[in-house]
């Protein structure tokens, strides 16, 4: 998003500050002094990650610090569920398995962590994908149910409270 | 009130001793295992019965069956814990149905008759105007049908889940803890007599299912039977999977769940942060409720054992007395 704030010490903070505050990560911070509109005005430009359905109240706390909001970039969602697959994981073609999912155009994989079994023995592996959005999580979700169907794994997913 | 026990088990010991101890205005007057019965309406001398079927192994005398009891006028509650058929309910179904039809009320810790033909007994004991109560056949000691159907009456349920197999649940932990193979952990299982000696209904999740029937019928008039739950059970989980989870601070636990919603009925292992209500220890049981009124109400307590699932029969039975009366 793009912000234009006063340029007095301790602004910086200002933006800063609600953003941790509704448990927000902020990504990189741009700033520039805008020589057109004066000296005492800068242009800040903030990429951040916050939790889902919190972008209101964020502006909202803005507005109240007169901090001026010129844009709202794409809000993109982000969402990531793990899982933990029981079977013959590279024996199934391990590629193939991520591969469905990354291939899907609306979900990643993007952490594998496996632990190596014995000869022969099933491994375990936990797969974290993330996507932009819930309904995508779930369908990219259902895929895995399916490739653990084909390939025998057992797939062991997280308890969601509704 | 007059009670007649069917099965002199651990079970049915465990209600006679409380009975017989304690002043609860209950009196046994017949009792049966499955090779002889006692009958005396005026109410038996269970610390003899108990001695004797502890020496001969045998609680009266072979020419008493269960049926003289049953078709008999020397009770007014029948209390049915006889071993668990899954697939017929039987011959527990027929003692109840019997009993129903007299007259009598029923309390039973038997899993197989109330999953498999919860409409018709519940049918039938509303036409005999009498009561059928099978607290002890969902998680043991935990009074979970009481509060659902007493303590948060008026509530709507929108969903159910928790841990509802002691065995599995003793698995699962004792591989988290001590890092124990699925093997390992099955083996001392069985040597504190936490499985049987065949723990497939256990560790298949087989035996979890049947309780999501007994719930998704009793709480929802579901009409559903166990081929309508979605059962994946604990014994391919390894414990490099269970270590996998650790490291987030989560861990695995077998969850069983009906979401009406989402026509969700199924028991599986499930990740589950380990901070969660839910995350019992041992042979532990929970289950959270969700309501509309109440928000999440999470019961925990022992799921099976001796005196645990007498619990759940006196208290069913004390609600009879209670709301019925004595009758003679
Ligand atoms: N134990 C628990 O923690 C627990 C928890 C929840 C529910 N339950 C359920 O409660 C019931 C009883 O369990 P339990 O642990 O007490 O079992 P148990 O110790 O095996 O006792 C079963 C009793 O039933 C008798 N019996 C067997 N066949 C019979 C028949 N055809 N007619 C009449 N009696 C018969 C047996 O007779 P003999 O003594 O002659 O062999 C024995 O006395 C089961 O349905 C079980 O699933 C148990």
């Amino acid at each position: 998003m793009k912000l234009e704030m006063k340029d007095s010490p301790g602004q910086l903070v200002s933006v800063i500050q609600p953003i941790s505050d509704i448990g927000g990560n902020i990504l990189s911070v741009i700033h520039e002094r805008d020589p057109e509109t004066g000296g005492d005005l800068l242009d800040l430009q903030i990429m951040c990650e916050i939790p889902e359905g919190s972008l209101d109240a964020l502006l909202s706390e803005f507005r109240r610090r007169e901090i001026n909001v010129l844009r709202v970039g794409e809000e993109r969602l982000l969402v990531r569920r793990s899982i933990i697959l029981i079977g013959h994981l590279i024996h199934t073609n391990i590629s193939d398995t991520i591969d469905r999912i990354d291939s899907t155009g609306y979900a990643e994989v993007h952490e594998l962590s496996m632990v190596m079994p014995a000869i022969n023995e099933p491994s375990s592996t936990r797969m974290t994908i993330k996507s932009d959005c819930l309904k995508d999580i779930n369908r990219a979700l259902a895929i895995l149910r399916d490739v653990a169907r084909d390939k025998g794994f057992l797939i062991i997913e997280s308890l969601e409270g509704n | 009130m007059r009670i007649a026990i069917i099965g002199f088990g651990s079970v049915g010991r465990g209600v006679a001793e409380v009975i017989a101890a304690k002043t609860t205005g209950l009196i046994i007057t017949a009792v049966a295992d499955s090779r002889s019965g006692i009958i005396d309406g005026s109410g038996l001398d269970i610390a003899a019965i108990l001695r004797n079927k502890q020496a001969t192994g045998m609680c009266g005398t072979p020419d008493i069956t269960v049926s003289d009891i049953i078709s008999s006028d020397a009770y007014d509650v029948l209390v049915e814990v006889s071993p668990t058929n899954a697939e017929t309910g039987e011959p527990a179904l027929g003692y109840i149905r019997q009993a129903l039809a007299g007259g009598k009320h029923v309390v039973t810790s038997n899993k197989g008759p109330v999953a498999l033909k919860f409409e018709e007994l519940h049918a039938l004991a509303a036409d005999n105007n009498v009561s059928l109560r099978y607290e002890a056949t969902v998680c043991g000691a935990i009074p979970l049908m009481h509060t659902i159907k007493h303590g948060i009456a008026g509530n709507e349920i929108t969903r159910l889940y928790g841990v509802f197999n002691g065995t599995c649940n003793y698995i699962l932990t004792r591989m988290a803890e001590e890092g124990l193979t699925y093997q390992q952990a099955l083996l001392e299982a069985r040597e504190l007599g936490y499985a049987e000696a065949d723990p497939t209904y256990d560790v298949q999740g087989i035996d979890a299912a049947i309780k999501l029937v007994i719930l998704a019928n009793a709480v929802w008039g579901m009409k559903k039977s166990l081929s309508d739950v979605d059962i994946i059970g604990i014994d391919r989980v390894t414990t490099a999977a269970i270590a996998l989870a650790e490291r987030e601070d989560q861990t695995i636990r077998l969850i069983g769940e009906i979401d009406p919603a989402n026509e969700i009925i199924r028991v599986s292992p499930s990740i589950i942060p380990k901070s969660h209500p839910l995350v019992v220890r041992d042979t532990l049981n929970a289950v959270t409720i969700e309501t509309l009124l109440a928000g999440e109400i999470t019961l925990i307590g022992k799921g099976a054992g001796s005196s645990e699932t007498a619990s759940a029969v006196i208290a069913d039975l004390l609600f009879i007395r209670d709301c019925y009366g004595r009758r003679d």
